[in-house]
């Protein structure tokens, strides 16, 4: 595999499969959707080789040589003039223990969108082009090690997100989608500060000896590499890393979503259409905290450790106030948007702890809560799709009418609430264990265990209005699961039991990196003394 | 002046020569020759050859035309002022194809002669404006680029609002360029001088009255203010632009607002600045608190540009307002004063010429066959006319400023000078400035792809010629975001000023 561009492929495979489709005339439906689904199968592939090379003891976070799949290679290189220094861009991709996962979690939740979205009918070119730019922006961000591309990434999702809600959504999905926009584009445009503040504070050398400036996040993460007067250099007495960590958190807090940022969730779930849905729960959410333990983390410990325990204050916010939205709601799928709130939270307090326990807790729940809630908002999907209609209280007693749809819902609602046998409760129990261990973050763990007693009663409630009591006799044409319904649900099944029983499996893939990162956050400092 | 320096400064300025020549050339043909068609093609001809021109003299950095008695010359033909030479041809030629395309214009047939006489006189004022340090030279190049301007956008004279636009911008223009003159004679009382580089000297060795040096500048910016409508100079453009015909309006907010950018970058440099530090910042001279000023101007003109547009229901009077919030960008890369903040106006100006008249572009088609510049009459033609719309999307895209397109890497460069020059809190501002024009430029693309079409929606499909027209302004905007280098190296490379 050696020399191999892997990563290259699995990130630009998706626009490659875009300039197919758009060569495909746009009544050739059946093609169009073929060639998406060949494409992100393809992608799956590539991510199941990668796991298989995966070698499990390399640590990655903050040096060049132990990540894997690396490829540097020269973007952009303007020899500099006296005034103007060289402009040296590389385009740096590489996977450690924290993005192995998401990667993994990228290809499977983008497959499972694309058979989702097989329905779809209305302009099905435009929509599938849109789909894979969609994923390349999503790998990509994952595999960039350079913040340059990191940020071309992070904003090429934007623009196939946006016609993706405003053209195939609901009845509000032109709202939905601008406020999606505006909102990320606004925690992005803090994060370019944030990067041009680094690039300026940060030098590589050259193989000649001389010093660049530089996008290398893995530069930024070494003291010895910071400029004496950079404005985010820790060398400079009034350096603003302080704002600029803030301003960073925001940009992340946003995707996440992190209360009070959390407003464009509801209506952008809501709004899209069930795969797209999918995606922005399965994925999307993941890259803020991604971007948190990418970026802010290991570039800026010493704030880290400063402000851990606000980080757990608005995990716990997010976990108990989600849970008490989520259970107020009366649309179905609003109610799974706001559970995704909560269950961001313990991801948010696993991170916190700076603990390895809390922080491989947290890449767990992301991953889990990508499998889970993808299979949440299938569910919806699954009814909505068949009775067009979300509210809660419409339905009854769906369980005598449709019993396979109801056990698949069953073990989703049991995996959310986290019950022992499922993944969920594995990365639960770890998130708490690790938070619980630290005790400045003590009392934010308990009173976010608070959020396990809500989130069971918000499910179970649903589950019951739903599925049982008295059947609505409105209701007895509906049909059972078809058949691409099944092969969407039982592999997030398989996956989610899996995962519950054989945690391991998921957990050695990141617990190298993940040891290495909280060691790193937890000593490293870039103070002066 | 002797006759050799003469012909030595003739050979400087042949893209001025060649224009003056197709004046010429254009107002015979139209006297003389009955069939009009063929002048569209002769003045973009002779645009050509002058862009020709203008490229061949990038290494050029020469005094022309200094009296016999002073080694300054009337005119200073530099690197940079090659570089705007070609971004204003580049504009002229894209507009006379523009011209060519456009319904709204082809039906003034019978004066034809006059729109491109018209033009070609504009674009010799702006040319002989990116070289001119003598105020005299400056005055006249100013008057020479205007007074077409305000004949032209009242061209569609059987329509009220043109001629509305037309007396406003005469009115405003002339009170400015009184203005700017009255400053220019007070300048030339303190310092004995209407030459840029002798000002410069003069200013360097001896004391003067700070005050009315001051209000000598002031006045000399409401001129140039007009010119980039920058806030409070910008009260004529929104009506101006949406009266004129779209080609015209697309000319004025490119090459014109090149023309005044350059002057006021040289106005700064060459008259007030006593060289550049090691770091690339100027030494500019303490008579003023220049940067105050002008990130005032810049920030109040970006501000204004886009909560204007916010309101706007008119596409043309939208991308007006966002040209004025376009040009205070670029004001803010003149305000960190260094050769970085000139480099980035210079990158920006190259990506702003293909971004903005493509826009411009793309909504004269569409206006032209929908016959409504009303955003609610866009309705679903994204979805109706892919490519013409998916050219729209990529530059409004770009205009926001979001990476992949070339719009991107501008603002980039723009805030890389801010930060360099820690203006944080200036650089947050304009960064804010960039989510509310997201709000605006998405606007368009909710009409267009969002909204379904309607009966009424056209089927736009454009002949072969005008697809590539669109495809030639798409490329760089697409091709620079990606790979940025070539663009950089080049605005690097005439970014150097003539020193004397």
């Amino acid at each position: 595999m050696e020399g191999f561009p892997i990563l290259t492929l699995i990130t630009f495979l998706p626009v490659l499969g875009m300039i197919f489709i758009l060569l495909i005339p746009k009544e050739s439906k059946f093609q169009i959707k073929l060639t998406s689904l060949v494409m992100v199968a393809l992608q799956l592939v590539l991510a199941g080789i990668m796991m298989s090379q995966f070698n499990y003891n390399a640590g990655g976070v903050f040096e060049q040589s132990s990540f894997q799949f690396v490829e540097k290679v020269k973007w952009i290189e303007i020899p500099g003039v006296s005034w103007l220094g060289t402009v040296k861009i590389d385009y740096f991709l590489g996977v450690d223990g924290i993005s192995m996962p998401m990667v993994l979690l990228t290809a499977f939740v983008s497959l499972i969108a694309l058979i989702s979205s097989w329905k779809i009918d209305k302009s099905v070119k435009g929509y599938f082009a849109l789909f894979l730019l969609l994923d390349t922006g999503m790998m990509g961000v994952f595999v960039s090690l350079d913040f340059f591309l990191f940020y071309v990434f992070w904003e090429l999702m934007l623009l196939p997100m946006y016609f993706l809600i405003g053209i195939w959504g609901g009845p509000r999905k032109e709202y939905a989608a601008i406020k999606f926009f505006i909102y990320t584009l606004f925690g992005s445009v803090f994060m370019l500060l944030v990067m041009i503040g680094l690039y300026f504070s940060t030098t590589e050398t050259l193989t000649n000896g001389s010093k660049v400036f530089t996008f290398n996040l893995l530069a930024m993460m070494d003291k010895t590499n910071f400029t004496a007067d950079g404005i985010l250099s820790p060398f400079n007495p009034h350096n603003l890393r302080f704002i600029a960590y803030i301003a960073l958190f925001v940009g992340f807090a946003i995707k996440i979503p992190m209360f009070p940022f959390h407003t464009w969730l509801p209506d952008a779930h809501v709004e899209a259409p069930t795969p797209i849905s999918v995606i922005l729960a399965g994925v999307l959410l993941k890259m803020g905290t991604y971007g948190l333990l990418r970026i802010s983390y290991p570039i800026f410990p010493e704030i880290t450790r400063e402000l851990m325990w606000y980080i757990a204050l608005f995990g716990a916010i997010n976990i108990v106030y989600g849970a008490l939205c989520a259970m107020a709601q009366k649309d179905f799928k609003k109610l799974i948007a706001y559970s995704s709130v909560s269950h961001m939270g313990y991801v948010l307090l696993g991170m916190a702890s700076l603990t390895s326990v809390g922080i491989n807790g947290a890449i767990f729940q992301m991953f889990n809560h990508g499998t889970i809630t993808a299979m949440l908002f299938l569910i919806v999907g699954v009814v909505y799709d068949r009775a067009h209609t979300r509210g809660i209280e419409d339905f009854g007693g769906l369980a005598s009418k449709l019993p396979v749809y109801t056990g698949f819902v069953t073990v989703a609602f049991f995996a959310a609430i986290g019950l022992p046998g499922m993944s969920g409760f594995i990365s639960e129990a770890f998130v708490f264990v690790g938070a619980f261990s630290v005790p400045a973050i003590r009392i934010l763990t308990v009173v976010s265990t608070l959020g396990i007693v809500l989130g069971a009663g918000y499910m179970l409630w649903t589950l019951q209005r739903i599925f049982f009591g008295k059947f609505n006799e409105k209701w007895s044409e509906l049909t059972d699961l078809d058949t691409r319904e099944y092969v969407m649900l039982i592999p997030l099944t398989i996956i989610i039991i899996f995962l519950g029983v054989y945690p391991s499996a998921m957990l050695n893939i990141m617990n190298t990196s993940v040891n290495v990162l909280a060691k790193f956050v937890n000593e490293t400092s870039f103070l002066l003394n | 002046m002797d006759i050799n320096s003469l012909i030595v400064s003739l050979n400087l300025i042949k893209p001025e020569i060649v224009i003056t020549i197709l004046l010429f050339l254009v107002i015979a043909f139209d006297l003389f020759y009955k069939d009009n068609a063929v002048i569209p093609y002769i003045t973009l001809i002779g645009l050509l050859v002058s862009l020709v021109f203008a490229i061949t003299g990038l290494p050029f950095k020469e005094n022309a035309f200094s009296l016999t008695n002073s080694q300054y010359g009337l005119l200073a033909i530099d690197p940079i002022s090659s570089f705007f030479k070609i971004i204003v041809l580049l504009a002229s030629i894209f507009v006379v194809l523009f011209t060519i395309i456009s319904d709204e214009v082809e039906n003034l047939k019978i004066r034809k002669g006059e729109f491109y006489t018209l033009i070609s006189g504009m674009v010799l004022g702006m040319l002989f404006l990116t070289s001119a340090t003598d105020f005299v030279m400056i005055y006249v190049a100013m008057e020479l680029l205007s007074l077409p301007s305000y004949v032209l956008s009242g061209f569609m004279r059987l329509r009220d609002r043109s001629g509305e636009a037309s007396l406003k911008y005469v009115i405003y223009g002339s009170v400015s360029s009184g203005i700017m003159l009255f400053g220019i004679s007070l300048l030339f009382g303190i310092t004995g001088s209407t030459n840029l580089f002798a000002i410069n000297a003069y200013l360097t060795n001896q004391s003067i009255n700070y005050l009315t040096l001051g209000l000598s500048i002031i006045m000399i910016f409401v001129g140039i203010g007009f010119k980039i409508s920058a806030v409070p100079f910008h009260f004529w453009t929104p009506d101006v632009y949406e009266g004129s015909p779209i080609t015209i309006t697309s000319f004025l907010s490119v090459a014109s607002k090149a023309a005044g950018f350059i002057f006021l970058i040289r106005f700064i440099f060459t008259g007030f600045t006593n060289g550049v530090a090691q770091s690339g910042f100027w030494n500019i001279l303490p008579v003023f608190d220049w940067q105050t000023l002008l990130i005032i101007i810049a920030v109040s003109t970006m501000t204004l540009g886009n909560f204007s547009a916010l309101w706007q229901d008119n596409l043309k009077r939208m991308l007006a307002f966002s040209s004025i919030a376009h040009a205070g960008y670029m004001l803010l890369g003149i305000a960190v004063l260094s050769n970085q903040g000139i480099l980035a106006v210079m990158v920006y100006f190259f990506v702003y010429l293909f971004m903005n008249l493509g826009a411009f572009l793309i909504v004269m088609i569409f206006a032209d066959k929908i016959q409504s510049e009303n955003i609610d009459d866009f309705r679903g033609v994204g979805l109706t006319s892919p490519f013409l719309g998916f050219a729209l999307a990529v530059f409004l895209i770009s205009l926001t400023g979001l990476p992949p397109t070339a719009g991107f890497i501008s603002k980039l460069y723009l805030f890389f000078a801010l930060v360099d020059a820690n203006l944080i809190y200036v650089a947050v501002i304009a960064l804010l400035n960039t989510v509310v024009s997201l709000y605006y430029y998405v606007r368009v693309l909710k009409h267009l792809y969002l909204s379904k079409p309607t009966e009424a929606t056209p089927v736009i499909k454009m002949s072969y010629s005008v697809n590539l027209l669109i495809t030639i302004m798409l490329i760089p905007v697409l091709l620079f975001g990606i790979y940025f280098t070539p663009l950089l190296d080049f605005a690097k490379m005439c970014m150097s000023f003539l020193i004397n």
